[in-house]
């Protein structure tokens, strides 16, 4: 039976978190992350979990202590913000390339400097190619579900890979809306028992973590990351046809919202989703064949799928909540652009940059955006390929 | 009242807005309603002027933005009436909850409200003083903003009142919180 509550994003991750009772975790404080961890530690401290928590001094170790835990044989989560993803930067690849299934929620924040506390995609666009697999939340209710699958994902046996939650910072982790929540005993039994491969602590299997692996076979060794991760979609699948047996909620690798007879759309990330699908509902109240797609899986990038999913569209418009400073446009925009590459006649694609540092975006923004497409939809010409919206001139 | 109702709040700082907010949205979880409780996230200090908001509606809530459009506004510090326009964006039919002792007429002037809006005003810091010993409106203004917009019923907000304060405060404090917005939903005056 479903609980009915209203809680905040960061409150829905840790209550997660708690259900799945993970048997380490090591981590260290950071706006806006920190309420997931704060209310963690207090679940371990009363002995609602049994989790071994580990308190370090930085986010470098904090990755460290997780990818020690993780050699060892346990099941481990953390979470961060911003400087602290930046921080763990070289730990990132050492836990994907170890194939480590490390979970760790990514409450996403602008980068430094100039300082800033807020909502933007900067932290996880900047570790969208350390091999590790990203499932990105519109709401808490998707925040809490993807943790919970996130698990089943980073530890099925043909991924072994760390799995990285995305919620917007702010907007989700502190704002309280009305969620579900599983039972205890549910969730437990949907994650199931942790499976070790190749523990360290398995003294009679001894085995040796880390090694150097010069020209002669690094490449063999990488190739065969990139080929795991091409299986990560279709196990990203089979655990939310799962999921929704147990929930109700149906999950894909990306949200296609009235996209099958659409004309113009928009590509969007997150919470920023929500508030362009009620605008989207007002233009097909006019007679106007507008969608949307949100991508879910964001690494690996279901290029195919999403290209198949936008080839019919007159116009897109893909809105990046970061910049890729000195690439010409966002990072969302190019993954979207090589998603419709491959085909011979393809929609017109421009590039919106908003809300960074945690800048509003408001339905008048996907309603201009909405105004441009139909008029780039009509006469086949962009104005301007990418620009900032929202923004003082 | 519409499908979806939007709530902006007026406070400052260390006078349990935020928290009013909070209360708010708990209490209207019941009768299957989706609900949003938010702040807007500044510089935290006591005395600074702050806004938070609610959205309580029947379908889905997807729209993650501030109240641009609020049909309630509640003003915690009247003082504020001085330094911001309270009134901005309201609907042409709003309800406006205001903290004063002043009488709802002197209000309505100084807003320079529509016909059509209402306005409300409740001495919530008297009754706060009174009840908790504290200038902490926050209850008594839940209890004016239960009886003024039929959001929620009086018993279903108090069961809330007790649960959210229970976590953190003494049983004098729960009750003196219960009392505050009783009298809060009783002495709120229309005009």
């Amino acid at each position: 039976m479903a609980k009915v509550v209203a809680v905040t994003g960061n409150e829905a991750v840790a209550n997660a978190l708690r259900q799945v009772n993970p048997d380490v975790s090591s981590a260290y404080p950071i706006t806006p992350a920190t309420d997931i961890m704060q209310r963690f530690t207090s679940f371990v401290s009363d002995g609602k979990v049994k989790t071994e928590m580990i308190l370090v001094e930085s986010e470098h170790s904090a990755m460290s202590g997780c990818i020690g835990a993780s050699a060892a044989g346990g099941r481990v989560m953390t979470a961060t913000s911003s400087q602290g993803l930046a921080l763990m930067w070289e730990e990132l690849f050492i836990a994907s390339g170890t194939r480590l299934p490390i979970v760790m929620a990514l409450v996403n924040r602008a980068l430094s400097a100039p300082l800033n506390i807020h909502g933007d995609h900067s932290d996880g666009m900047g570790a969208r190619d350390c091999g590790w697999i990203q499932l990105w939340s519109e709401n808490a209710q998707e925040a809490y579900d993807n943790t919970i699958q996130a698990f089943r994902i980073a530890e099925h046996m043909d991924i072994r890979l760390p799995v990285m939650i995305c919620m917007d910072g702010f907007i989700i982790s502190h704002s309280i809306e009305r969620i579900e929540y599983l039972e205890d005993e549910e969730v437990k039994n949907f994650v199931g028992e942790f499976k070790t491969l190749n523990p360290l602590l398995d003294l009679e299997h001894p085995v040796s973590y880390g090694p150097l692996i010069l020209p002669d076979y690094y490449m063999e060794y990488r190739r065969a990351h990139a080929e795991v991760m091409t299986r990560a979609s279709e196990v990203v699948l089979d655990v939310a046809k799962d999921f929704e047996k147990l929930s109700g909620r149906k999950y894909g690798i990306f949200d296609a919202y009235r996209l099958d007879d659409a004309e113009i759309g928009i590509v969007i990330l997150n919470s920023a989703a929500g508030t362009t699908k009620d605008a989207i509902d007002s233009f097909r109240e006019k007679g106007i064949k507008a969608g949307l797609l949100k991508p879910r899986l964001f690494r690996p990038f279901p290029y195919e799928e999403v290209g198949n999913a936008l080839k019919h569209l007159k116009a897109i418009c893909v809105l990046d909540r970061a910049d890729a400073f000195g690439g010409s446009y966002g990072p969302l925009f190019i993954d979207v652009a090589a998603s419709v590459y491959p085909y011979k006649e393809r929609p017109v694609l421009f590039n919106k940059i908003y809300g960074l540092g945690g800048r509003d975006y408001l339905p008048e923004h996907a309603e201009l955006v909405l105004n441009e497409l139909v008029e780039v939809s009509r006469t086949g010409k962009v104005k301007t390929f990418k620009e900032y919206i929202g923004v003082r001139e | 009242m519409a499908d979806i109702v939007e709530i902006r709040w007026h406070g400052r700082g260390g006078q349990g807005t935020v928290t009013a907010a909070k209360v708010l949205a708990d209490a209207c979880l019941s009768s299957g309603r989706h609900v949003q409780a938010f702040p807007e996230y500044g510089p935290e200090r006591s005395g600074a002027p702050l806004r938070a908001y609610n959205r309580i509606s029947s379908k889905e809530l997807r729209m993650h933005c501030p109240v641009l459009r609020p049909q309630i506004v509640s003003v915690v510090d009247a003082t504020l009436l001085d330094s911001i326009n309270v009134a901005e964006g309201s609907t042409k039919d709003a309800v406006f909850v205001v903290n004063t002792a002043k009488e709802p007429k002197d209000i309505r002037e100084k807003l320079k409200v529509g016909s059509e809006q209402k306005v409300f005003t409740i001495d919530a810091t008297k009754i706060a003083l009174d009840c908790i010993g504290r200038a902490l409106p926050n209850a008594p203004m839940l209890g004016a903003i239960c009886k003024a917009t039929n959001l929620v019923s009086l018993d279903n907000l108090l069961e809330d009142v007790r649960k959210s304060f229970g976590k953190k405060f003494s049983q004098k404090i729960i009750e003196g919180n219960l009392e505050a917005t009783r009298r809060g939903y009783a002495e709120v005056k229309e005009g």
